[in-house]
């Protein structure tokens, strides 16, 4: 007889779910190659968006020479961009913008979602489907005419910029969570927390968000490219990240004249934004239990 | 075919292992030796991981994702099995080796009709016209006993009941004639009444082809029905070889006495001088009247749409085990959960203690909820597997009794004792125990609240039968120690009439049969109670003979329905029935004389004359 597959979406999926410490160690060395190559890119974006300000070579905004697009040098290994501005202290501050902005959206999105989605599940039917409702109107809006619109309306700032790709995202989030949660809630474990007595904040909280936790990290990170891809198009476009500061999706707009001339710099940023989503791709697809995470993928891309 | 004189299958030093990501190969099964001659039924018995499937499966070459064949040879007629080319396996599955699945449902396309996939296999293998095997096919579904043969092969599997799906997938697996039929635990997944069916269909469609089979079951009573010779496996080797009978009444391995022990369970629960000593004025600890609930849209009168309990009522004492029982669909589970609260009442109500209790669960208060306490069937999800056993434990003792640190891990301590596991297993979580491991937890939850009351659904039915056994045993011990009572919900006669002091019989909802222990032992019963418990298999040979003819005759004919909604729900399955009473008018309650209530328009010297001839017989015949 086939031992019984525990329906609990656990993050381990092994038999044995030790203590999370226990359990990090363990999935170490049950990271794909691939997943081990995403790991390297994600860890190298975040070194830089962490340690950026003290690495860089140059200020952000500094001019360092009169050569506008500039071949790659020993002074200048990224080249120099229209201004004659160093490309890779542009890139390194750009990365850190887009990280922690992609970061604080899709966070946003998935406390909201998370949020919502256990409501969704404890709160009984009524309640569900009215959120359920008003959601899907909201996912039924293109992220980026949903983003144009909002930056149109009131202009662009940087906390702005954060909502909408939250709130944009927030739906996405919310369906994954609220349908691992209703699995969970059916569960008799959750059953008998109710035979018990126990309030639904005290269900959510205890029985039902530990055992949704994995899940949501991985949809995190999916989210995350989102948010990147679509924040740099909006900058691409000039209606993201303005002047002084820049994203990468700015860098790859303001030196769009030097692609006519051939200069390399053009092609940087792109290639920071690739190796930051491509990276956390590779990594959330080698983590272990890749089947779920191919599910989610697909349910999250399906939107 | 009988005349040839050599074995079939000849498995020697068969080993196979298995790994999962990342860890060092173990060995699943081990030096396993065993023939099954041409025409034998062969058994293969064993818990859950004894290797029994892992063995079948092997005959046919295969081993499950991450396992793999590791030494030992297979033979199968002419062909080593191991040494076969995956084309040539291809051509051996299917067409000299067929394999019938436990869940017919996942085993059949939903999209497609009956017919085509059974004939499936033959036109794969190109072994008839497609003519030719749908007529063989509609012979094979005549001799399974399915009804309308000609026409059933153009239903879709949703169209045909769960017993039924399980015979078609029989005809599908015989429909090349193969030389050796696998059935790994093809009626597990069913219930009595219908097993009996399936079992008798087998039986016959195995002694007129004259196929060789081997069949996997972890239930000694169903295989003595069909086996000539029963090997005896655990921990993945052989314990024991021998013939039906020689294993069921001279088991010379500890570990077969052990497990036919297991399966005849004996009385357990409160002795009748205790029952005497309970006055009849003593108030009992739980009142159902006239309950029901249900399903789905809720009516202008608030009733649901589905009504799964339709005027049940049930008393529970204080320190005595009610028994529920009833097949599949039968409102058993709801019961318990309209109890717990977690089903909304339609109308009637539940007293706890002689004071109305709030059928809702927001209107109970705390006290309440502590009085009653709920485990589960599937200890795999009654347990939060993020938790640890000591959280788990600790949570109703601080919630109910404000106990904490020192004191609640002393208590959880105790816990463990009580259930009769090592204090060490506190900081386990639930994917680090057993299956009756965690079925002892969930009762240890259960029991930290000190409940009045523990409804227990199923609690023994995911388990293995001597770990299930063990488990009777420890609610029988905790009874006589604590005093608590128990709502005892099982479709197994056996172990309800183990632990139930008053028994229950639900069927689709009503209550057709509520009486003592005894009551349940002898006619009259009513003629559901009958039909269970002769479907029941017993652990002699012959039973499934007997019982067929005992409660599978033919149904004496009846008239069209009144339109009447209170007419007994048993009138299409029921053996007794009156024509031009049964279906015109509702059953009247009868009280019999020993003590039982029944739902039946039979009278009880009608009952018991009518049940009583076949026991005769049963009498005659052992």
């Amino acid at each position: 007889m086939p031992a019984p597959h525990s329906p609990a979406p656990s993050g381990g999926g092994g038999s044995i779910p030790p203590a999370l410490g226990k359990r990090a160690a363990r999935r170490m060395p049950s990271l794909s190659l691939s997943g081990w190559i995403g790991a390297a890119m994600v860890a190298l974006a975040l070194l830089v968006a962490i340690f950026g300000p003290w690495i860089a070579p140059h200020p952000e905004g500094a001019i360092v020479t009169q050569d506008v697009f500039a071949p790659f040098s020993a002074h200048l290994p990224l080249g120099s961009d229209y201004l004659g501005r160093d490309m890779l202290s542009r890139i390194m501050y750009g990365t850190r913008l887009t990280v922690l902005l992609a970061l604080a959206a899709a966070l946003f999105a998935a406390v909201c979602g998370t949020a919502l989605g256990l409501l969704a599940a404890v709160a009984g039917r009524a309640v569900d489907e009215t959120m359920s409702r008003v959601l899907d109107a909201v996912s039924s809006i293109p992220t980026k005419m949903f983003a144009l619109m909002i930056v149109a309306a009131f202009g662009s700032s940087l906390t702005l910029l954060v909502l909408t790709a939250g709130i944009s995202y927030t739906p996405g989030a919310y369906r994954i969570a609220r349908s691992l949660a209703v699995n969970i809630s059916a569960l008799e474990y959750v059953q008998v927390a109710k035979v018990r007595g126990e309030n639904a904040i005290y269900i959510c909280c205890v029985e039902i968000l530990p055992n949704m936790i994995h899940p949501m990290l991985a949809d995190l990170g999916l989210r995350f490219v989102f948010v990147v891809l679509l924040l740099s198009s909006l900058s691409f476009l000039g209606l993201g990240v303005q002047p002084p500061y820049a994203d990468l999706g700015a860098l790859v707009r303001e030196n769009i004249a030097g692609l006519g001339d051939g200069a390399p710099v053009v092609l940087m940023p792109a290639i920071a934004i690739a190796i930051l989503t491509v990276g956390v791709n590779l990594l959330i697809d080698g983590l272990p239990g890749r089947g779920k995470r191919l599910r989610l993928r697909r349910a999250a891309e399906a939107r | 075919m009988n005349n040839t004189p050599t074995n079939l299958v000849e498995v020697r030093g068969l080993r196979v292992v298995g790994s999962s990501e990342g860890r060092p190969e173990t060995t699943i099964v081990h030096d396993i030796d065993f023939t099954v001659a041409r025409g034998e039924v062969l058994a293969l018995i064993g818990e859950s991981g004894s290797g029994k499937t892992t063995i079948a499966l092997s005959l046919m070459g295969h081993a499950r994702t991450g396992c793999r064949i590791a030494g030992g040879s297979i033979r199968v007629g002419e062909c080593d099995v191991r040494a076969l080319l995956p084309d040539a396996l291809a051509s051996l599955r299917g067409r000299k080796v067929a394999y019938i699945a436990q869940s017919a449902a996942a085993a059949f396309n939903p999209a497609r009709t009956i017919l085509d996939q059974v004939i499936e296999s033959a036109l794969i293998h190109r072994t008839m016209s497609k003519a030719a095997a749908q007529a063989k096919a509609i012979e094979l579904f005549r001799a399974l006993a399915l009804p309308e043969p000609e026409q059933i092969g153009k239903r879709y599997p949703h169209q045909v009941s769960g017993g039924q799906l399980q015979r078609l997938l029989a005809a599908m697996a015989l429909i090349t004639d193969p030389e050796l039929v696998i059935l790994d635990e093809p009626t597990t997944a069913l219930d009595v009444t219908t097993q009996i069916d399936v079992l008798q269909a087998f039986k016959r469609v195995v002694k007129e082809l004259g196929t060789t089979a081997v069949y996997v079951s972890h239930d000694l009573a169903v295989v003595a029905q069909m086996a000539d010779r029963i090997v005896v496996l655990s921990d993945g080797a052989i314990r024991e070889v021998g013939s039906t009978a020689q294993i069921l009444h001279a088991p010379a391995h500890a570990y077969t006495q052990a497990l036919i022990a297991a399966v005849m369970p004996t009385p357990r629960g409160a002795r009748p001088e205790a029952r005497a000593a309970a006055s009849a004025d003593e108030r009992p600890l739980l009142e159902v009247k006239r309950l029901v609930a249900g399903y789905g849209k809720v009516d202008a009168k608030g009733f649901p749409a589905a009504r799964v309990l339709d005027d049940v009522d049930l008393v529970i004492h204080r320190g005595k085990t009610v028994g529920v029982i009833g097949e599949s669909g039968s409102g058993k589970t709801t019961l318990a959960k309209v109890i717990a609260g977690l089903v909304p009442v339609a109308s009637g109500a539940l007293l706890l203690d002689g004071e109305p209790m709030p059928t809702r669960l927001n209107r109970r208060t705390k006290e309440q909820f502590r009085r009653i306490q709920i485990v589960f069937q599937n200890a795999d999800t009654a347990l939060n597997p993020v938790h640890t056993v000591e959280r788990i434990l600790s949570r109703p003792l601080a919630f109910y009794h404000g106990m904490k640190g020192e004191r609640a891990r002393q208590r959880v301590a105790e816990l463990l004792d009580l259930v009769r596991l090592p204090a060490a297993l506190a900081t386990r979580r639930s994917g680090e125990l057993s299956g009756g491991q965690k079925q002892r937890i969930n009762l240890a939850r259960a029991l930290a609240a000190e409940p009045d009351l523990i409804l227990c659904d199923e609690v023994t039915s995911a388990l293995d039968t001597v770990v299930g056994a063990a488990i009777l045993d420890l609610l029988a011990d905790l009874q006589r120690k604590l005093g608590v009572s128990y709502l005892f919900i099982t479709h197994d006669i056996g172990k309800m009439r183990a632990i139930s002091d008053d028994i229950v019989v639900l069927y689709s909802g009503h209550r057709v049969e509520a009486g003592d222990r005894a009551a349940l032992c002898a006619p009259p019963f009513h003629p559901y109670a009958d039909l269970l418990i002769s479907s029941a298999p017993e652990l002699r040979t012959g039973w499934l003979d007997e019982a067929s003819v005992r409660c599978h005759g033919e149904l004496p004919p009846i008239g069209a329905r009144a339109e009447h909604s209170e007419l007994c729900t048993f009138l299409g399955r029921c053996p007794l029935r009156v024509d031009g009473l049964c279906n015109t008018t509702a059953p009247a309650r009868r009280q019999l004389s020993n003590g039982a209530e029944v739902l039946c328009h039979r009278t009880e010297l009608d009952l018991t004359a009518l049940q009583q001839i076949p026991a005769l017989r049963e009498g005659t015949v052992v």
